[in-house]
């Protein structure tokens, strides 16, 4: 084997037996089961969202959108229709995904600001749809009335419903799916494609590639991945609320991508787990905690503007 | 029926105005340095409060002059120490940037003057009444439609007759030529960006007159703006003062007739402007992609 595919099955293990690991090793320092779900989960969202920006090139700034309507997809689902919480979550995905792919056509031919300009725009409609549709969603309330069910595989019934680290290991095989259709999907002659089309857009173009097909079919994927995300939220919950929608979860996905370093395909997984450990720390501590959430965006932005993992990316190869 | 139609088109004709200032002053920052400024709703809620604390001592006019020059400063500070940095980088970081501004000039707001609403009280000829049939207008609602029309209108003078005018339109179209030309670019955009904020400010004090002052006043504000710029066209200022008073009208008539769809509309007509012409109401084409 060659030592850079050896050093890279290498980091993999690291990296699954740090979350395979997490719910007991976080436990002394204060961790708990439901807090490391949130950070996969989040992390699983802003890997998905990364997609976009840390593999095409492409700024979105409304994936809060189809988190969200994941979220509610999964909610209504296990509220009205089924008692599976793997169904639920297929409902979820696949109600952001059809928006996001309705939505992506209409925003494929833009780029830079102006992209991410229109996908913020657009992700405040659900936000509105699901504030004010009350029958539905349950409106400022939020959605409740629904619990995730215990998951049957074969004779065996996993009871994710009460056993917080049982749904978090549940949570953890859905990450492997995901990851692993991620990695597929980049790795493929279409992955290199979106590469090709991050670093020189007008060159792609040259040779022929249908750049804004591929860019919508990165939305599509990007939105899929981000539902599944929003419906384990629900999941996690057992609630969803419109604040899911709001641009503010927008950001804080782009943000954790970013701290984490949008040029790595786990770099935002790291950063969520740093965001989501830091914004429970805060909120425990004090009550106005938004302008320390502000404080995190600024110094990123500042000083860390390649994320954790670019800047000890950096200090190896000097 | 006619007083409620004219009662939700004036209604919306005012709230098409703020839409209208906020938006310029966003598609001023953002025409001439990429700039979106996610902390426009802050400037805003900021202009209104520190209007609310002057009022007292230097009365509504004072109030209404000062406090937008002083959120302007402000504005000029931070361009100055922080954002621009990040005109060389990817835009990606100066949305970032300015998200994270918002969240501290809102919980700045909260801190200082508290989270509860503030009455800001109008000069008494205003806060009455235009005439017993047209009891729903106040006088305060022709003064804000009549300031934010001078604003504008001031706007566009400037921009067609001063010499900076000149500048700044001739660097949204093409920044590098102006640059060559000698022209101070840092300088021109500083001074841009802090008319940008003085127009939010401006909003701010009128809004507070109308709605009541909370440190998110802003934030309700801040989408519509986006999508009148989206509707009008991005980098056209016509196209956003078009865009606002279009949408706002819209989702006042909505009110009328669905008022639980007042919100999603402005979105809906966005969409049906991307599809049907996707640079914009006044765009043009390749800008800004």
């Amino acid at each position: 084997m060659a030592p850079a595919a050896r050093m890279r099955l290498l980091k993999l293990a690291v990296i699954w037996v740090v979350l395979l690991t997490a719910p007991y090793w976080s436990a002394p320092i204060g961790g708990y089961p439901a807090l490391c779900s949130r950070v996969v989960i989040l992390g699983m969202a802003a890997m998905a969202f990364n997609l976009l920006l840390g593999f095409t090139g492409i700024m979105s700034f409304g994936h809060a959108a189809f988190f969200g309507l994941g979220a509610y997809g999964a909610g209504l689902a296990l509220k009205f229709a089924t008692s599976s919480t793997i169904l639920a979550i297929i409902a979820g995905v696949l109600l952001g995904t059809i928006a996001g792919a309705l939505l992506g056509a209409l925003v494929v031919r833009r780029r830079g600001v102006y992209f991410a300009m229109v996908t913020i725009a657009f992700g405040q409609i659900f936000y509105f749809i699901a504030f004010r549709w009350n029958t539905l969603t349950g409106g400022d309330d939020g959605l409740r009335g629904f619990a995730r069910q215990p998951v049957g595989i074969g004779r065996w019934l996993l009871d994710i419903q009460h056993n917080d680290i049982l749904f978090y290991d549940f949570v953890l095989v859905v990450l492997a799916v995901v990851a692993g259709l991620m990695g597929l999907l980049l790795q493929s002659p279409f992955g290199r494609t979106l590469l090709a089309i991050r670093e020189n857009e007008r060159r792609a173009r040259f040779l022929g590639i249908a750049v804004d097909l591929h860019i919508w079919l990165a939305f599509v994927a990007s939105c899929l991945f981000v539902a599944c995300a929003g419906a384990l939220y629900a999941c996690l919950n057992n609630f969803a609320d419109p604040t899911l929608f709001n641009y503010n979860m927008s950001g804080t996905i782009v943000i954790m991508a970013v701290l984490g370093g949008f040029r790595a395909f786990w770099g935002p997984m790291l950063g969520a787990a740093v965001f989501v450990v830091m914004q429970d720390y805060l909120s425990s501590m004090m009550q106005n905690w938004m302008w320390a959430v502000g404080l995190i965006f600024m110094a990123v932005v500042l000083f860390f503007p390649r994320g954790i993992l670019g800047v000890l990316r950096r200090r190896a190869s000097a | 029926m006619t007083e409620l139609l004219l009662f939700n088109v004036t209604n919306g004709l005012i709230i098409g105005a703020f839409y209208v200032l906020m938006a310029l002053g966003l598609s001023l920052i953002l025409n001439l340095s990429g700039v979106i400024n996610f902390a426009h709703g802050g400037f805003l809620a900021l202009g209104g409060y520190i209007a609310f604390t002057m009022q007292p001592f230097i009365g509504f006019w004072g109030a209404l002059l000062l406090a937008p020059v002083l959120v302007a400063v402000l504005g000029l500070l931070l361009e100055r120490t922080m954002i621009r940095r990040l005109y060389g980088r990817d835009p990606l970081y100066s949305l970032l940037l300015t998200f994270g501004l918002a969240f501290i000039l809102q919980d700045f707001t909260r801190y200082v003057w508290g989270a509860n609403g503030l009455p800001f009280t109008v000069p008494a000829f205003l806060a009455a009444p235009i005439s017993d049939q047209l009891f729903f207008v106040t006088w305060y609602r022709l003064f804000m439609v009549a300031v934010v029309a001078i604003a504008v209108g001031g706007l566009f003078l400037f921009l067609r007759y001063t010499r900076t005018g000149v500048r700044i339109r001739a660097g949204t179209l093409d920044l590098e030529t102006v640059s060559v030309l000698g022209v101070n670019v840092g300088g021109l955009r500083a001074y841009n960006f802090a008319l940008g904020i003085f127009l939010a400010g401006l909003a701010g004090v009128l809004a507070s007159g109308q709605l009541s002052l909370v440190p998110n006043m802003g934030d309700s504000l801040l989408m519509p703006s986006f999508v009148a710029i989206i509707v009008g066209g991005v980098g056209s200022l016509p196209g956003t003062l078009l865009g606002g008073l279009l949408i706002g009208l819209a989702s006042g008539l909505v009110t009328l007739f669905w008022p639980s769809a007042a919100d999603a509309v402005i979105y809906v007509i966005m969409a049906i402007v991307l599809l049907l012409r996707p640079r914009g109401l006044l765009g043009e084409e390749g800008m800004l992609g």
